[in-house]
């Protein structure tokens, strides 16, 4: 069996990123940047209605608004519209003003509905209008699992809790929208695509346009972010290929941040009533749950990422030995949803965290204990432990809103897993050893902005003993040998093996060629010299051994609420995480920052936010759709342990998912009553505060 | 318009605002209307320039760029699908995500809500003009050494509002940097490392309260 080495100069030490200075200077071309020979620019029109019938799209007009080169329909023949901002045409032209005069005079047949349903309460009910014609928007029969006799243990707990805990319907919103450039030739198909899966791109173009795998290449150099919404090659892909096709040109068309907001996934929101009850010793002895929510029209859109359904892990990390849930997805006339970071965990980690924080305040325990009690795993146990120590937990955790004044403070803790994870064992790579000692990797594989260039160049000078910066890094090609999509924290897992396993093949090779018995380090230059004039290109794959899954993780969160406007301030949050052997903490610490401020986003600011009456979606851009910015982030603290025996395992999902559970605990522990629905916002805190009337839905 | 002189930029885009208020000006109160009226006049005298491409030159990181391109073009557009500076970034084309910033002379705009014929006779500064002979400014350098980037779309943005800031304060506080920045989001959650690499750049060392501690 393999094994990292003991002693590390470049693994578990900050090396800054790769291809940093591509970024800070402008060099990096991301996908939307391509400029292809004769490109043309592409958009999209969108339904502006929640539900209607399209009998004829007419695009003669569009066609003939000067600079406009092509114009499809996004489907032959009369289709229905579910949902408000779905694909009805596409048009590509010269410049960006060409398009938008041209998507105002697409003549579009409709028949407008006006039953529809964007409400998932409402969706639920028995007459409500019907997303999908043939099917209810609710299940009959619900999905139901339980262990042992619930009603009987509920009969003998010490004490019982109920609530009904919400999350609202969050949106991925990469910087960089979803798109492509898209240059379909009779040679082929090539795209370059903001996509987390080149491969699954490649795929899907495949399949969409009936093409060999062999005549689609989809290239990646940069991309601006996924968070588990670009897998596919989408509408917007299969689009903007056709109008290639037509125009005889590359087009380029990437979303709008209105169509990102719209169409291309998020994540579920979730109802979730909960009964919990345990005995006198704080031990969880019966959990009763049912849980619905919303996927929009449906679940896991534009595959290849799988997951992003609404049902979500329940009663999460804890083992309670009489468990009812019942689960059901609503239909409703909105935008599908798709795997968003560590999909089902962050609502299901608010859900049974709030219920863990208020039943320890009915027991008259302390949180951590409580959970010190419950949590089956002994990483957590620890970092339990050793994160409330260096938080201050006992100084700090008060009775639920004793802390004096109209400010008052609180802090909470929750917990997180990442269960998933793991590597793909099918990831491949190989190097190429030039004669003067250069090197270049090469991995189909994508960096969506964890840093994987760095990652191989830091594993890969690791083992050959050279310096990061000699190492040169390719990904983003399905010409290169295949490597994952970058989901699931599984990219970092995948490819550190598969580097180790390239190195030392290509280290045996070249010693057994140049005969100098150990090519590292300070020989690694002659020994390639000896290679004459054909460099040595060296295959490698994963290897079993070098990684692991399921990362954990616990959080402590320190708030301030404002009594008079509702208004919560985050003014810390302690991370307290594993990832086994840690490869490179700087961007290590990138990641877990973010994980925690896109949690943050998910606590206080985050909701897709649609009109019952109109089915439109009302906050459709970043003025209404709120993000956390620099002035709300509040000081952050990570405590990473280093575990080199359990190998790598990815922390990109883990990271965000006991944050809005921290945050929301240390506002109840704050102001002493709980706010039962995320993002906890300034109304929503006054009102359960009793100083505003709640909200209606 | 062949000119492209400052004041006739001033005059075009006071003529479109006028022109737009004309008809609600002919049933306003009647001091207003004769304002207005005079300038309306003195405007429609001008020659109208669009809706067709037009000659528009613009001076970009010391370089002039010449373009023929439409009145209605923004500055971002222009810089990006007209010429190969894709430095500056499109977020959302509305001014809220900052992703678009660059320099105006000292100030940073967001460029998706400057049209292209405005910007004519002044200094623009994009990311792509920052480093000289190739050596990285300041900021770039300290947004490198504290990875206050992820995926890096924002990150053009991010460092031009933190340059504009450290041209006017040498010595900011983690307070104005969070105010520089307040107009640039960040999906990725780079915010701690780049308030880190802000203060670096202005020569305060300020670490990530990072602990890593090995399980024993």
């Amino acid at each position: 069996m393999p094994s990292w080495p003991a002693e590390t100069k470049y693994i578990s030490q900050s090396t800054p990123r790769v291809d940093g200075e591509a970024k800070v200077t402008g060099r990096a071309r991301y996908s939307s940047d391509i400029q292809a020979e004769g490109w043309l620019y592409g958009m999209i029109l969108r339904a502006k209605w929640p539900s209607a019938k399209i009998s004829s799209v007419n695009l003669d007009k569009a066609l003939a608004v000067p600079g406009i080169k092509a114009a499809v329909v996004v489907r032959d023949g009369a289709f229905t519209i579910r949902y408000y901002g779905e694909e009805i045409a596409a048009v590509a032209g010269t410049s960006k003003q060409a398009c938008l005069d041209a998507l105002r005079v697409i003549e579009v047949t409709a028949d407008v509905h006006h039953e529809f349903v964007v409400n998932e309460s409402e969706a639920r009910k028995e007459n409500s209008p019907r997303v999908w014609e043939n099917s209810p928007n609710a299940p009959t029969n619900p999905h139901v699992r339980e262990n042992g006799k619930v009603d009987d243990a509920f009969a003998e707990c010490a004490a019982v809790i109920e609530g009904f805990y919400s999350t609202a319907v969050q949106i991925h919103h990469p910087m960089e929208t979803m798109g492509n450039t898209v240059s379909w030739t009779d040679d082929g198909l090539k795209a370059w695509s903001s996509t987390q899966g080149i491969s699954s791109v490649r795929d899907g173009f495949a399949g969409a346009l009936k093409l060999d795998h062999s005549k689609v290449r989809v290239i990646t150099d940069y991309m601006g972010g996924g968070f588990g919404a670009k897998f596919g090659a989408g509408a917007e892909g299969v689009l903007a290929a056709k109008l290639s096709q037509a125009a005889k040109a590359p087009v380029r068309l990437m979303l709008t941040r209105f169509d990102q907001a719209l169409a291309v996934g998020n994540r579920p929101s979730s109802f979730q009533k909960i009964k919990l009850g345990a005995k006198a010793d704080g031990t969880l002895l019966a959990f009763d749950a049912e849980n619905y929510g919303t996927a929009g029209i449906g679940a896991g859109g534009d595959g290849g990422g799988g997951g992003g359904g609404a049902d979500i892990p329940m009663p999460y990390l804890y083992k309670v030995a009489n468990t009812r849930v019942k689960q059901s997805a609503v239909a409703v006339n909105a935008g599908a949803s798709r795997a968003f970071r560590a999909p089902g965990n962050p609502p299901a980690s608010y859900g049974m965290e709030s219920a863990l924080d208020d039943l320890a305040v009915k027991m008259g325990m302390d949180p951590v204990e409580l959970r010190l009690k419950n949590d089956p795993n002994p990483i957590r146990q620890r970092e339990y432990k050793l994160g409330a120590e260096k938080f201050g937990w006992q100084a700090k955790y008060k009775k639920p809103g004793s802390s004096a004044g109209v400010v008052k403070t609180g802090v909470g803790c929750a917990a997180g897993a990442w269960p998933a994870g793991g590597a793909s064992r099918n990831t491949q790579g190989e190097a190429q050893i030039n004669p003067d000692g250069s090197i270049e990797f090469r991995l189909g594989v994508q960096d969506i902005g964890t840093g994987t260039r760095t990652v191989i160049a830091v594993v890969a000078a690791e083992i050959l003993q050279l310096k990061p910066a000699q190492i040169t890094v390719r990904v983003g090609d399905t010409n290169f040998p295949p490597g994952p999509g970058s989901g699931g924290s599984t990219t970092c897992p995948s490819i550190s093996p598969t580097v180790f396993d390239i190195c030392n093949k290509a280290l045996e090779q070249l010693q057994t060629q140049s005969g100098i018995a150990d090519a590292r380090g300070e020989n690694w230059f002659t020994a390639c010299k000896k290679l004459g004039v054909n460099p040595l290109v060296v295959h490698g794959q994963w290897q079993q051994g070098l990684s692991a899954d399921h990362a954990c993780g616990v959080q402590f969160a320190e708030v301030e609420v404002d009594t008079e406007t509702g208004f919560v301030s985050v003014k810390k949050i302690m991370g307290v995480h594993d990832c086994g052997l840690i490869v490179n903490q700087l961007t290590l610490e990138s990641q877990i920052n973010g994980g925690i401020i896109m949690g943050m986003g998910y606590a206080l600011y985050e909701e897709r936010v649609m009109d019952d009456l109109s089915g439109v979606v009302l906050n459709p851009n970043f003025e209404t759709y709120k993000l956390p910015g620099i002035g709300d982030v509040p000081e952050i603290e990570i405590v990473l342990i280093n575990m080199p025996e359990r190998g790598v395992i990815g922390i990109g999902e883990p990271a965000t998912v006991p944050t809005a559970a921290a945050i929301a605990n240390a506002v109840a522990n704050a102001i002493g009553v709980r706010v039962f629905s995320l993002p906890i916002t300034p109304a929503k805190v006054l009102a359960a505060l009793g100083k505003a009337p709640p909200a209606t839905a | 318009m062949k000119n492209s002189e400052p004041e006739n930029i001033g005059a075009h885009s006071r003529r479109t605002f006028f022109k737009s208020l004309g008809t609600v000006a002919a049933t306003a109160a009647t001091s207003q209307v004769r304002t207005i009226g005079a300038e309306l006049e003195k405007i429609n005298s001008e020659k109208i320039i669009g809706p067709g491409p037009v000659p528009v030159t613009l001076t970009v990181n010391g370089e002039k760029l010449k373009l023929m391109i439409e009145p209605r073009v923004t500055l971002l557009d222009a810089l990006r699908n007209y010429s190969s500076l894709t430095g500056a970034k499109e977020g959302c084309d509305r001014a809220t995500c900052g992703a678009c910033t660059v320099l105006l002379g000292d100030t940073p705009i967001y460029s998706c809500q400057k049209l292209a014929i405005e910007a004519q006779g002044i200094e623009i500064t994009t990311v792509e003009g920052l480093a000289k002979d190739k050596r990285l400014s300041k900021v770039q350098l300290a947004f490198i050494e504290k990875d206050a980037l992820q995926c890096g779309y924002c990150t053009p943005g991010f460092v031009m509002s933190v340059t504009a800031l450290l041209k006017k304060n040498f010595h900011p506080t983690a307070d104005d940097v969070k105010h520089a920045c307040a107009g640039n989001l960040c999906r990725c959650g780079c915010h701690p490392h780049i308030l880190q690499a802000a203060l670096k750049a202005a020569g305060v060392e300020h670490a990530a309260k990072t602990e890593v501690i090995t399980y024993a």
